[in-house]
């Protein structure tokens, strides 16, 4: 039996038809899932802090109101991802246990320090960047709450990486010291962002299944080389160096060689030694347990509220 | 104390003459702060001119497991659909 | 350059402007996902409403001045907002009380800033008073459910307005620009604002099982200049890249 609704379930993904909540799926399946939508949501989350960090410092009322449209954007992205999560059985706030215990993972990239504005814009160019590439064959994953989720985070979305833009395209058009803001920031940026693909293929184990299930479509790989390509160009507009010696054109591929990823630092962040991992946690944390009472005196009152609503009907 | 915020699922109507479309879901402790909450989250962007919402456990659906005896006696019956009857060309428009 | 005129915008402004910042300083740290998002909705109303009105205030002033000089490169002693709004957030039934002292401030004065023969004000209160009752209406709301919650939020909402009531009255001591503003129907009926203000907060006070506490010693100086030590801190960061890099673009 099992077997059988294993098979109609894959036959099913294979014509493109959406699974929906209620119907039946692996386990695996949906733990899978749950998985990666939740930290998914987390780094939506996660994300708003390292950029919440410039909107007090924002140079210009117009930045201003900019990067606080596109941080709240961020928490409207988790919001849905958490949503999209909820219908798979599981309750927002175990998900933010999760998050705050150290169970559950989000993007490495957010352990990252924003030191200067210029970070600002790199983030809407490198990560936003990354992200998007990630993102956009989400949009036609096999589970139709995540898949809808995603249509809607990718639409608004776009203007983030052009907001991003913007702010270095100023720059490299600014004084010395702004152009070496410039610089610096990319420097930094650039590796890390490299990493959002995760490992290489033959170092991710999950890939094939997740391909068979469709929740995605393109390797890691196949990703990142599509950055490099299009960010190559991009910097050229910018008049800025990438940090990598050995990127270069190769005429035989199509495609733009790059060098070794430090796969140290990586595993590193990812098992919490990034600069910025514990204090991206407790943050998350503070906000979540000074909210509590918060929380509660809003339940406290509606009970109060349809108690006394009953009564009158009565 | 139990202080989970119940789930709420949020319908956008975004202009006249459209249906009122599902378009996700959020928490809020009433129908007050759940129809402020919708404004906030789902109509940032001018998406809508009129919003419903409803507490997620008061919604009942269909059971995919019976979607065949639900939906498929439907598939035959295709003198429902207009293009099932023959008419004459210099009709044109019926 | 008629300089009650100018002074009052900049009031205006720096109200938003300074209450905006202090909103936005809690983006990403709300007590739960929504409201994170309705208050950050908050600030960017608050900024947008500074644009507006420093943008009129820097064609009053015309030499070059922009709404960022306006903001950017003034020292607090020249900044004009009350007292109340920059205050520090502190917990959330404090940011919440805020906000409503305020939004029911600003609630009746601009409607009458509508009515106001400066037809430059006048347009600006009509998109502002828009966002303002829908402030007005979440602030109030707030008020409700922390007074009328939990033993702790009702505790905390009261230790709220002990820490700012002192700070109200000073929206009522209307200074020279205001009263000669006032005087040319840019400000009209300023005298009946009070009375709305103290039924307003009467009225969702009690909804909220809170006391109105009785007048006691009451701040004042913003709007003249004389500000608490908090705004200092504020400006610093606010301007802090205005400040290193001197006029460069963004």
């Amino acid at each position: 039996m099992e077997k059988n609704l294993n098979d109609i379930f894959q036959a099913k993904i294979d014509r493109e038809e959406k699974i929906e909540p209620k119907d039946w799926m692996p386990d695996a399946y949906r733990k899978t899932l749950i998985r990666q939508i939740s930290q998914h949501a987390h780094s939506e989350i996660v994300g708003m802090l390292p950029e919440g960090n410039w909107i007090t410092r924002a140079p210009t009322l117009r930045r201003k109101v900019a990067l606080m449209a596109k941080v709240q954007d961020e928490a409207g992205h988790g919001l849905y991802l958490y949503s999209a999560c909820e219908t798979l059985g599981i309750d927002r706030d175990t998900l933010f246990e999760q998050l705050h215990s150290g169970k559950a993972k989000y993007s490495s990239i957010f352990n990252y320090p924003t030191l200067s504005w210029a970070d600002i814009g790199s983030i809407g160019w490198l990560v936003d960047g990354a992200a998007i590439m990630n993102q956009v064959p989400l949009c036609r994953c096999s589970y139709g709450p995540y898949a809808r989720a995603m249509v809607r985070v990718c639409k608004e979305e776009s203007f983030h990486q052009r907001q991003g833009f913007e702010i270095l395209l100023n720059l490299s058009k600014g004084s010395d010291e702004q152009k070496a803001m410039l610089q610096e920031s990319v420097n930094r940026w650039w590796w890390p962002a490299m990493m959002m693909f995760g490992p290489s293929d033959a170092d991710s184990p999950n890939t094939q299944q997740s391909m068979q299930w469709k929740i995605k479509r393109f390797t890691n790989d196949e990703l990142r080389q599509k950055f490099v390509d299009i960010c190559y160009e991009q910097a050229k507009i910018l008049n800025v160096t990438l940090p990598d010696p050995d990127i270069k054109w190769n005429e035989e591929r199509g495609h733009y060689d790059f060098g070794e990823i430090n796969w140290d630092e990586f595993w590193q962040v990812v098992k919490g030694n990034g600069p910025c991992n514990k204090e991206r946690i407790a943050a998350r944390k503070t906000a979540w347990e000074e909210g509590a009472w918060v929380r509660e005196a809003a339940v406290a009152h509606a009970n109060k509220r349809a108690a006394r609503k009953t009564k009158k009907v009565a | 104390m139990e202080n989970n915020w119940p789930i709420w699922e949020i319908f956008i109507r975004s202009k006249n003459g459209l249906n009122h479309k599902h378009v996700g879901s959020l928490h809020a402790t009433d129908a007050e702060m759940a129809m402020q909450n919708a404004r906030d989250v789902y109509t940032r962007r001018n998406e809508g001119i009129s919003i419903w919402v409803v507490e997620s456990k008061h919604i009942s659906a269909s059971d995919p497991d019976e979607g065949e005896s639900l939906f498929d006696p439907a598939n035959d019956k295709v003198y429902r659909h207009p293009t099932f009857y023959n008419l004459p060309d210099e009709l044109k428009h019926m | 350059m008629a300089n009650h005129l100018h002074d009052f915008l900049i009031h205006l402004g720096d109200n938003a402007l300074i209450l905006g910042h202090r909103l936005s300083e809690l983006t990403s740290h709300g007590p739960v996902l929504e409201q994170d998002m309705a208050m950050t909705n908050i600030a960017l109303d608050l900024v947008g409403q500074t644009r507006n009105i420093f943008q009129v205030a820097a064609k009053l002033q015309g030499n070059g001045a922009t709404e960022d000089s306006i903001a950017y490169t003034r020292d607090a002693t020249s900044y004009k907002n009350i007292l109340l709004v920059e205050q520090k957030n502190g917990d959330f039934a404090k940011t919440v009380l805020r906000q409503f002292f305020y939004d029911a401030f600003n609630y009746h004065a601009y409607q009458r800033l509508l009515k106001s023969s400066n037809k430059d004000i006048a347009a600006i209160a009509e998109k502002a008073i828009k966002e303002i009752t829908y402030h007005l209406k979440w602030s109030a709301e707030w008020v409700i459910r922390l007074g009328d919650g939990t033993e702790e939020s009702n505790s905390r909402i009261n230790a709220a307005i002990d820490d700012l009531w002192p700070y109200t009255e000073e929206m009522f001591k209307f200074t020279d620009y205001e009263l000669a503003c006032h005087d040319e129907g840019i400000f009209p009926d300023i005298h009946g604002i009070k009375a709305e203000w103290d039924e307003e907060v009467k009225n969702i006070f009690a909804e909220a099982t809170l006391t109105v506490p009785e007048d006691g010693w009451m701040h004042d100086g913003g709007k003249r200049g004389v500000h608490s030590e908090h705004l200092g801190f504020l400006l610093a960061e606010m301007q802090f890249l205005q400040r290193a890099y001197p006029g460069q673009q963004w």
